[in-house]
């Protein structure tokens, strides 16, 4: 099983977003790392002119690089960005379908904020050229099964660690909350790293805001289940970047995967690199998300 | 040479029982939605729905009265077992349906593949928020209608339906999801009950209520979404609707308990060429079909008309008793 490293989801500084691509390129164990802005165009200014840099590098610390595209392009510039993407040379991973037509023919990813919720919608995606499909992370292991049965020419992804997007508006969560609109938010959603964390009035943690988008508050951890995934025809679980030691967490996966290290130690390394997260696993189990079943 | 005169504003109403799909039809509705009594559909709660033949008899009765019957089966395939949604799609065009609305690719594919004559609509479930999205759907299944998503404006609204290979359709009442539908899955976090795969959203049967000293505390799941004063009236505990806290501030931070209502933005709708105006809540009884469907009946007919937009009020029939025009007024973002 390969390990890819998501896209970053969330407004970081241009520096410390190319420090942090340096770090992986040179010592993170991920065979593919997935690079650009799938959440809010507003924010592609800011690290465009350090994108050619940052590819550069992660190929030549022997990464394959993927670009990811928009999660809900409506404007005009947003979806000619997509069809610029498609030109490059690196593989595109769709996350809208307004791209698709763009990609047809050529090798291309399916991102996991496309529904391919059922074994058709991946051998409909498979035949027009998705060599591989990052499933929707609500998705029960019955379902994953049968849809990595159905596609065995595809690499079928999970996600498999950091927070889980949940829903995505046209309305900005971050600004609203700072009195202010979409269009006049002067990027407060830079404060949060790894996204707002939102409570519940009894103070349950729930979900954590970024932007337009809405992920869950707790950190889905999957590194018990991988033998499971393996078994389900998973070739490639899927780490999203957070501000803890993402080399640490995919040394952690890696080592798991290989045998090298027991689930159960892997899992206590993961609680200990991350004291205050709290981790969940429920979707894979056929149960709410936000639930760690254990077993 | 004279400007061609655009169609009337078609009405698409909900039906989620029998009665209320002849109510509806009785009130004006230019075409019906219903779904099968399965999680096939987008609204499966106990007591909706048709039977195949409740559906049947729908069709009929829709087609004497001079309406569409429009069957949603907009819940994604579950994996594995694609049965119900297949036979869902054979039976709706066994039974003579005027359309079927479809968000997932596999289900569009099938289709279009096994019933090249059945006509599609593509649901507001497939998320399809830009020109480029449809013609997709457009140009790899023949739809010929998309339902859009309840996230653009009036002038992107406008825009898309110039760019779109087919009809556009836009939500004008009712309920109102603030995250992209068919791309939510926060009820599936808080549940494990989700829109797409089972078709429910908040469902009833994970909500709970606890009293603290007077405050009523309304529950989804294991987390509190609301808690009401003894004066305060008790709303619904759906998820994106609730209050919630944060290190920057409390309350309702998606979205607050109210429902869309597009009727001043009728004539702007118009103009931005959609073909139809959706009324939403399958779930919602008789008297509240008649009554919205009655009002926006008056509307559309003003309209035609070019008559004064009568705009009597349907608040007391929605959520929170608080209307807006959502997305579709630029500063709801």
């Amino acid at each position: 099983m390969s390990l890819t490293l998501g896209p970053v989801l969330f407004n970081w500084p241009a520096d410390h977003w190319r420090d942090f691509y340096a770090r992986i390129a040179d010592e993170a164990p991920v065979d593919t790392v997935c690079v650009g802005e799938v959440v809010c165009s507003k924010r592609q200014p800011f690290f465009s002119d350090v994108l050619p840099e940052v590819i550069e590098r992660l190929e030549r610390g022997g990464k394959t690089v993927i670009l990811s595209s928009l999660a809900l392009p409506t404007l005009q510039r947003e979806l000619r960005y997509g069809a610029t993407l498609a030109e490059a040379s690196q593989m595109v991973e769709a996350n809208d379908v307004s791209i698709l037509p763009h990609l047809a023919g050529r090798p291309h990813a399916i991102g996991p904020l496309i529904n391919v919720y059922n074994e058709a919608a991946a051998r409909f995606l498979a035949e027009r050229g998705a060599a591989r499909i990052a499933l929707p992370p609500e998705l029960p292991t019955s379902s994953i099964a049968a849809i990595a049965a159905a596609v065995p020419q595809a690499t079928v992804e999970l996600w498999a660690f950091g927070r889980v997007p949940l829903a995505i508006s046209a309305r900005c969560y971050h600004a609203r909350l700072h009195g202010r609109t979409k269009d006049s938010c002067q990027f407060v959603c830079e404060k949060d790293l790894d996204g707002l964390p939102v409570d519940t009035s009894d103070g349950e943690e729930f979900l954590a805001i970024n932007g337009v988008q809405t992920l869950s508050q707790s950190y889905c951890n999957l590194v018990v289940d991988a033998p499971l995934l393996a078994h389900c025809g998973v070739k490639a679980l899927r780490l999203s970047p957070h501000t803890f030691d993402m080399v640490a967490v995919s040394n952690i996966f890696r080592d798991t995967l290989d045998g090298a290290r027991e689930p159960a130690h892997a899992m206590r390394l993961l609680r200990a690199l991350a004291p205050d997260a709290v981790f969940s696993n429920g979707f894979v189990h056929g149960t709410n998300g936000a639930t760690y079943v254990i077993g | 040479m004279t400007a061609t005169k655009r169609r009337p504003l078609e009405l698409v109403c909900p039906a989620g029982t029998p009665s209320a799909l002849r109510t509806a039809i009785e009130a004006g509705a230019d075409a019906v939605y219903c779904g099968f009594r399965d999680e096939t559909n987008a609204r499966n709660f106990p007591g909706l729905n048709f039977s195949r033949e409740e559906m049947g008899a729908a069709v009929a009765y829709a087609r004497s009265r001079g309406a569409k019957l429009l069957i949603a089966i907009n819940t994604y395939a579950r994996a594995g077992d694609p049965g119900p949604w297949r036979h869902a799609v054979d039976d709706a065009a066994a039974l003579g349906a005027h359309a079927v609305i479809l968000a997932d690719l596999g289900l569009l594919d099938y289709a279009a593949k096994h019933h090249s004559n059945l006509r599609l609509h593509l649901s507001v479930q497939a998320a399809a928020a830009s020109a480029d999205a449809i013609n997709f759907y457009v140009d790899t299944f023949g739809v010929k209608r998309a339902v859009l998503p309840r996230v653009l404006t009036i002038d992107e609204i406008a825009a898309v339906t110039r760019h779109a290979r087919c009809e556009t359709e836009t939500f004008a009442f009712g309920g109102l999801c603030v995250m992209t539908e068919g791309r939510c899955s926060l009820s599936s976090y808080a549940t494990g009950k989700s829109p797409n795969m089972n078709g429910v959203c908040s469902p009833a049967s994970h909500v709970s209520y606890r009293n603290d000293d007077g405050t009523l505390v309304s529950r989804l799941g294991d987390f509190t979404i609301d808690r009401s004063a003894p004066d305060q009236p008790v709303g619904y505990p759906t998820l994106c609707k609730g209050r919630f806290k944060t290190a920057i501030g409390e309350g309702h931070l998606f979205e607050e308990p109210v429902s869309l209502d597009v009727r001043t933005l009728l004539p702007a709708l118009a103009a931005a060429g959609v073909t139809a105006i959706k009324i939403e809540g399958r779930q919602r009884s008789r008297a509240y079909i008649k009554a919205v469907v009655s009002a926006f009946r008056r509307s559309v007919d003003a309209l035609e008309t070019a008559g004064p937009l009568p705009l009597d009020s349907l608040a007391p029939l929605t959520e929170g008793q608080n209307v807006t025009g959502g997305a579709y007024e630029k500063t709801w973002r």
